[in-house]
């Protein structure tokens, strides 16, 4: 363990040090090959231009170069697997598009797949803009906030066995020590086991993402909600609306823009969706999603990549739309 | 006047009440296991971790000292002694000597077996079993019989999961993982950040646009090809192809995108007469980069470093395909997956760990709550 800790913090020195070499290093070199200073009119002018074209590649290049390996080379290398077999190597077509929707659990998880985006993002945002209105109003709003934005720090396996705890289940008439069987059985209900119950368990994993998303949508909301002018408020308030057509007409309407980025950020975010399912059901019991789906095709049964690639590309195709939009609104902001 | 002064009182006290119901139901989950956590694993499944601070009450089965111990006195045969033996103490309530009636009789009140056998289980837990005639046999009675146990808080359960479950070692490797993978795309998307943002050469448009492209790319695109890679680079040298290193990197890439969005967009808004002064001065970029813009931007890089730790820290997916699964790799959270599958029923084992899974990012979400918050709302801008 002490030799663990120890060549840890040696691979931090050397690589932080070699990434300072590289910057320092490679900068100094260029000052040497095209001197600037110490050298005469047009040589000088020549110089700093040759300099101001090649320094922001020497900036530039690390974060290219592993972009390009870690990011552009995958994407383009999972398109090509895509349409390859079990091992890469035999070009198939379209076959592995055309097994996957004709599979069964494929078809499961899509269907899954789209109950999480219809109902988590909508859910997030909702419940994070009513905590963010309300939080507004009371003294002890932050205190509030600070309390509901914790579930966000915690991990999704943390949050899967927290959840699991709740939703244990021990047989009828035993002492529950699940809360939520200990209370249906107070209620008088008999418990359920939550997890492999039809068609309901998807939702039940559901909670777990809103349970630790909600916290992200109400401090985007909240910030936003901060950055009405009271004008618009102070008017309708004066025009006698009540509290919910302020909500709905007053202040909903102008943090539109807000509330579509909190939408698609947890869209992405649902797309994703893995570490739930893999530790609350591994897919069992009609919950599997794309990406649990995906991790499986890699290793099982030493890994089809060809099915796995497609499961990916199909993910991916779900994101872009989103990504397209993405950079149009960077574009329009004078991002670029 | 005095009706609106009601009913906005009314509301007032509806937006207190809503807003506690919110933070108990978020709250709540986590709380329970915290409280499991330091529960002895007896109590945990014997009782909700509501009853934590009330005794809780079990019924259990067990068998009294064999006939060898029995004593006669006066005239008849007893075997005495304390069912707990020299357990903690707890109370029976009742026992039975059935396992259809295990609470038949009262504590401190007399059994009738058969043939004038008694038994009597006092409160205290000790027994006394009175014969006629001298028991025979080499087992003792079956009891059974409920207790309850005073509210027991113990740290085993700590010391248990960090250094026998194997937790403390997954710690470890956890912090291996994400402390370089934290700190090496800071430097490398700072620098990148700083040419995107102040710098003027061809493509930079275009690469702004890849870079917020590749901002929604779903990791799983990536993992195929890299694991193939990993596996080829691995075999062409001779090296093992699942290290802390392949990690390292792994992460930083997908850092990356993230990173140097939030940091560019960051630099973009510092003020443009800084560094045009600095450079009439004669300096040249990188001392403007090293000397203005990176201690400026003190705020950003430690957003995103709190953003890069957590995800580093909370993440399965790219741990499970990096990096080994035998203890000397396996980080924390897929140890924690690993123990729900072996040790599925073990509530003071799963939550333990969990609690110690989240210790770290509560720590530090706690203390650097305001930069994570500002960081989220730069990022927010973006879809990812």
């Amino acid at each position: 363990m002490a030799a663990q800790i120890l060549s840890a913090i040696i691979t931090i020195i050397v690589g932080v040090g070699g990434a300072i070499a590289y910057f320092w290093g490679a900068n100094k070199l260029l000052d040497l090959i095209f001197p600037s200073r110490g050298v005469t009119g047009m040589t000088a002018v020549d110089n700093l231009r040759r300099q101001g074209l090649i320094r922001p590649w020497l900036f530039i290049g690390p974060a290219l170069t592993i972009l390009v390996i870690y990011l552009i080379y995958p994407v383009v290398q999972t398109l090509y697997l895509s349409f390859h077999d079990r091992s890469g190597e035999n070009f198939v077509g379209i076959a592995n598009y055309s097994w996957a929707f004709g599979d069964r659990e494929f078809r499961n998880s899509i269907f899954n797949n789209i109950l999480w985006l219809a109902v988590v993002p909508a859910a997030c945002t909702f419940l994070g803009l009513v905590i963010a209105v309300l939080t507004d109003k009371i003294w002890w709003g932050t205190i509030a906030k600070s309390l509901i934005f914790l579930p966000l720090a915690i991990s999704f396996v943390g949050a899967s066995v927290i959840w699991k705890f709740i939703y244990e289940y021990r047989g009828d008439g035993q002492v529950q020590i699940g809360l939520l069987n200990a209370i249906i059985q107070f209620l008088g209900g008999s418990p359920q086991v939550w997890i492999s119950l039809p068609f309901w368990n998807n939702f039940f994993l559901m909670v777990i993402l809103i349970w630790i998303q909600t916290g992200f949508a109400m401090v985007i909301l909240s910030a936003a909600l901060r950055g009405i002018p009271e004008e618009t408020i102070e008017a309708a308030v004066i025009d006698g609306a009540n509290p919910f057509q302020i909500f709905w007409k007053i202040m909903v309407p102008q943090i539109w823009g807000t509330i579509a980025v909190v939408w698609t950020t947890i869209t992405i975010l649902v797309l994703k969706v893995f570490d739930i399912v893999l530790t609350m059901t591994n897919g069992q019991w009609n919950t599997q999603v794309l990406a649990n789906l995906m991790f499986d095709w890699m290793f099982r049964g030493g890994g089809d990549f060809g099915r796995g690639a497609t499961i990916a590309i199909i993910i991916m195709i779900a994101v872009l739309p989103i990504m397209i939009w993405n950079i149009r609104q960077a574009n329009r902001e004078g991002g670029l | 006047m005095a009706n609106a002064r009601g009913k906005s009182f009314l509301a007032k006290f509806g937006v207190h009440l809503a807003v506690l119901v919110f933070v108990i139901i978020w709250t709540i989950p986590t709380l329970g296991i915290l409280v499991s956590s330091l529960r002895d694993k007896d109590q945990i499944i014997a009782s909700g971790w509501w009853n934590a601070f009330s005794s809780s009450t079990q019924t259990e089965a067990g068998r009294l000292p064999s006939p060898e111990t029995q004593v006669e006195k006066d005239g008849s045969f007893v075997i005495e002694g304390n069912i707990f033996g020299d357990g903690p103490a707890r109370a029976v309530s009742a026992f039975g000597l059935r396992s259809a009636a295990p609470t038949q009789y009262p504590a401190g009140e007399a059994a009738d077996l058969s043939d004038g056998v008694t038994l009597i289980i006092n409160e205290d837990g000790s027994f006394v079993l009175t014969s006629p005639v001298a028991f025979e046999g080499t087992r003792g009675q079956r009891i059974y019989y409920a207790s309850s146990a005073p509210p027991r808080f113990t740290t085993e359960n700590y010391e248990t999961v960090l250094f026998s479950e194997g937790i403390g070692r997954s710690f470890i490797n956890s912090l291996t993982v994400t402390v370089p993978a934290t700190i090496i795309p800071i430097m490398i998307a700072a620098f990148a950040a700083y040419a995107l943002a102040w710098m003027r050469f061809p493509g930079r448009a275009l690469i702004i646009a890849t870079i917020i492209g590749l901002l929604v790319v779903p990791l799983q695109m990536a993992l195929i090809p890299l694991l193939q890679l990993y596996n080829n680079v691995a075999l062409f040298f001779g090296v093992p192809s699942k290290t802390y290193l392949g990690i390292w990197l792994a992460h930083t890439g997908f850092g990356l995108p993230f990173a140097i969005y939030l940091l560019r967009s960051y630099m973009a808004g510092l003020p443009k007469e800084l560094m045009e002064s600095a450079r009439i001065d004669g300096a040249s970029d990188f001392e403007i980069f090293l000397k203005i813009v990176l201690p400026l931007s003190f705020p950003v890089l430690a957003s995103f470093a709190i953003f890069q730790f957590l995800w580093v820290w909370n993440d399965l997916l790219v741990a499970m395909v990096f990096l080994k699964t035998d203890a000397s790799e396996l980080v924390l959270t897929a140890k924690l997956n690993a123990l729900l599958g072996s040790r599925g029923g073990d509530w003071e084992i799963l939550t333990t760990s969990a609690f110690v899974t989240i210790l770290v990012p509560l720590a530090v979400f706690f203390s650097l709550q305001r930069y994570f918050v500002r960081g989220l709302l730069a990022g927010s801008v973006k879809g990812g």
